[in-house]
């Protein structure tokens, strides 16, 4: 009897004991990414990363064009991304329910939502560069869209499903058509669940990689340019740490610091949005 | 008459703004279907070339127009195996001190602490690892492992050769430390379901916490764990940036899991730009919609799964 209970209390010790030990391990690394990160982005931040563009080696240049080229490629993946999603979301919540459409977009939607996005990448390429036949920031935008609407779609779908149906019917009973009352009732009442989506959205098209080098391309000048090939900061960062020279390496952490900052800073905002509409 | 026409108007825009959110997501349909038959299209000359071929040659060769996936699927594979082998047990780890040991004020900051790392750029981890963790695995791992397990008959080829630094296993690590964190958070998700009446009963009738983890939660919860592992080991396969940095871009197949080698993504990212139109190109985008395919069965199988589980909650 009594070894039975050592026994068994001996198993949980060292079980639970792993447990701990996974949760050391893990985090610890996950620190230790973010420190080495911090210790050598920090270092190259000043204010020429952010008013020169990337420049050869041997000049002092900054990231300039690369964060504004992450901005607008961005915006256009949102400019497309966000109607897209947030629209298809709708669909699935108030009109599709449960018809073998909705329940095939749901399905395929999940899908997107974590597909290779190198092969969105090369899918736009086939679509948007090879029949224009040069590069552009308008294919990287939209690869990015592709990549971000998914997101979108989720998130609308599940707020718009939080909406209590009682609501919807008090102003189907006022003689409002459907489409008002998702307008201008079901949208107000899980608006900042949805800028969480698109927030989210933003945070996963802002730190994409992958498609951008077949559709982007990068440029070393600056450009505002969309039709023609545009940097971004992933793009830079991903040139950089490959570089022989110190100083483009400094600048690749520098990129990646401001990358995962941005990233970070629109994630914990999504979230505080989504903790404080759930409060209400 | 006002009436009448301003009710028309009213009926006409709610029937247009119900035809745009459908259409929105048929485009969802399409595109994934765009996907598909684009890749489809742009490898056919690739396919048609080398047929059948082209899926178990390990020839790559641009000068000769000799082009084979091998390479590339092994690599993908064993990369996505041992990132699976280490991220899953360590990941389930974590979640179980999530949801059953950790003190309660903690639990919440760890895991959005663990949901906000699973959000960051995987390109954050390929120049992590090609500055930090590859001179780490070149002067002590490797060379331990080389020492320790080379000379091992049965296993030993696995760790045989120099240490680079650069290759499969170093890629293999880094993929894992890039999907632990999401991991962990969907597994604790799923660990979340599990009524608390069900571990409380257990709990009452003396069972120890692991006891309660490997007869309550993990059989309760195993369909959707088993989908949240699928779902990250698609993220596995078709990842990246955090890949091409440290796996040594070498378009060979080697026994040893210390060699450099490549993998469908890597090799992708690598060539593109340099690959000249036809065949070369072709079979770049041949090896995307294998890619797109593979990832296509196990991501679909982790949906289907992890449905399941909504379905009992």
């Amino acid at each position: 009897m009594a070894n039975l209970y050592s026994g068994r209390k001996r198993r949980n010790i060292i079980w639970t004991g792993l447990a701990y030990a996974a949760t050391v391990l893990g985090l610890s690394m996950l620190v230790i990414i973010l420190v080495t990160l911090i210790w050598n982005g920090f270092g190259g931040l000043s204010i020429d990363v952010f008013t020169k563009n990337t420049a050869p080696p041997g000049v002092v240049g900054g990231l300039l064009n690369s964060i504004v080229g992450s901005i607008v490629t961005t915006v256009i993946g949102l400019a497309i991304g966000a109607p897209l999603g947030i629209l298809a979301g709708t669909y699935l919540a108030e009109y599709g329910h449960d018809t073998r459409l909705a329940v095939v977009v749901r399905f395929i939607n999940d899908i997107l939502l974590s597909a290779p996005s190198i092969v969105v990448g090369l899918f736009i390429y086939e679509l948007l560069v090879v029949p224009v036949g040069h590069f552009s920031a308008l294919a990287g935008g939209v690869a990015l869209a592709v990549l971000g609407a998914p997101i979108m779609v989720r998130t609308t779908e599940d707020m718009l499903n939080l909406v209590p149906n009682t609501l919807r019917e008090a102003a189907s009973a006022l003689g409002m058509p459907r489409s008002l009352v998702i307008r201008h009732v079901a949208y107000r009442a899980v608006r900042s669940g949805i800028v969480t989506g698109v927030l989210l959205a933003i945070a996963r098209m802002t730190g994409e990689t992958a498609p951008l080098i077949f559709t982007a391309l990068g440029n070393s000048l600056f450009s505002l340019d969309p039709r023609g090939p545009m940097s971004s900061l992933p793009l830079i960062i991903y040139e950089f740490a490959r570089s022989p020279y110190a100083e483009q390496q400094k600048l690749a952490w520098t990129g990646a610091l401001i990358l995962t900052f941005a990233v970070l800073a629109l994630s914990i905002t999504a979230r505080a949005l989504s903790a404080s509409s759930k409060q209400n | 008459m006002d009436r009448a026409r301003a009710l028309g108007r009213l009926k006409f825009s709610d029937s247009g703004f119900r035809l745009m959110t459908m259409a929105s997501a048929l485009i969802v349909l399409i595109l994934l279907a765009g996907v598909a038959i684009a890749l489809f299209i742009g490898a056919w000359p690739a396919f048609r070339e080398f047929g059948i071929n082209f899926f178990f040659s390990d020839a790559w060769s641009p000068p000769k127009e000799q082009f084979g996936a091998a390479t590339a699927i092994y690599g993908t594979l064993v990369t996505s195996l041992i990132a699976m082998l280490i991220a899953v047990p360590v990941g389930l780890g974590i979640a179980v001190f999530l949801t059953e040991l950790c003190w309660l004020p903690l639990r919440r900051p760890i895991g959005i602490a663990i949901e906000l790392l699973a959000g960051i750029p995987s390109i954050i981890y390929g120049i992590w690892g090609v500055y930090y963790f590859r001179p780490v695995m070149q002067s002590y791992i490797q060379p331990f492992l080389i020492s320790t397990l080379g000379d091992l008959p049965g296993i030993g080829f696995l760790f045989a050769g120099p240490p680079f630094g650069y290759g499969v296993l170093t890629a293999g690590l880094v993929l894992a430390l890039m999907i632990l964190p999401f991991i962990t958070a969907v597994s604790r998700d799923v660990f979340d379901t599990v009524p608390t009446v069900l571990k409380e009963a257990a709990y009452g009738v003396g069972a120890t916490t692991f006891e309660v983890v490997g007869n309550i939660v993990i059989p309760y919860t195993r369909v959707g764990v088993i989908g949240g592992v699928m779902l990250a080991l698609g993220r596995a396969l078709g990842e990246t940036m955090a890949v091409t940095f440290v796996i040594g871009n070498a378009t060979k197949i080697q026994t040893s899991i210390l060699a450099q080698g490549t993998t469908i993504s890597a090799m992708i990212a690598n060539q593109f730009a340099d690959a000249d139109p036809g065949l070369f190109t072709s079979s770049l985008l041949a090896l995307g919609f294998i890619l797109f395919v593979i990832t296509f069965l196990v991501l679909a199988a982790a949906r289907w799964m992890l449905s399941r589980l909504e379905l009992k909650a």
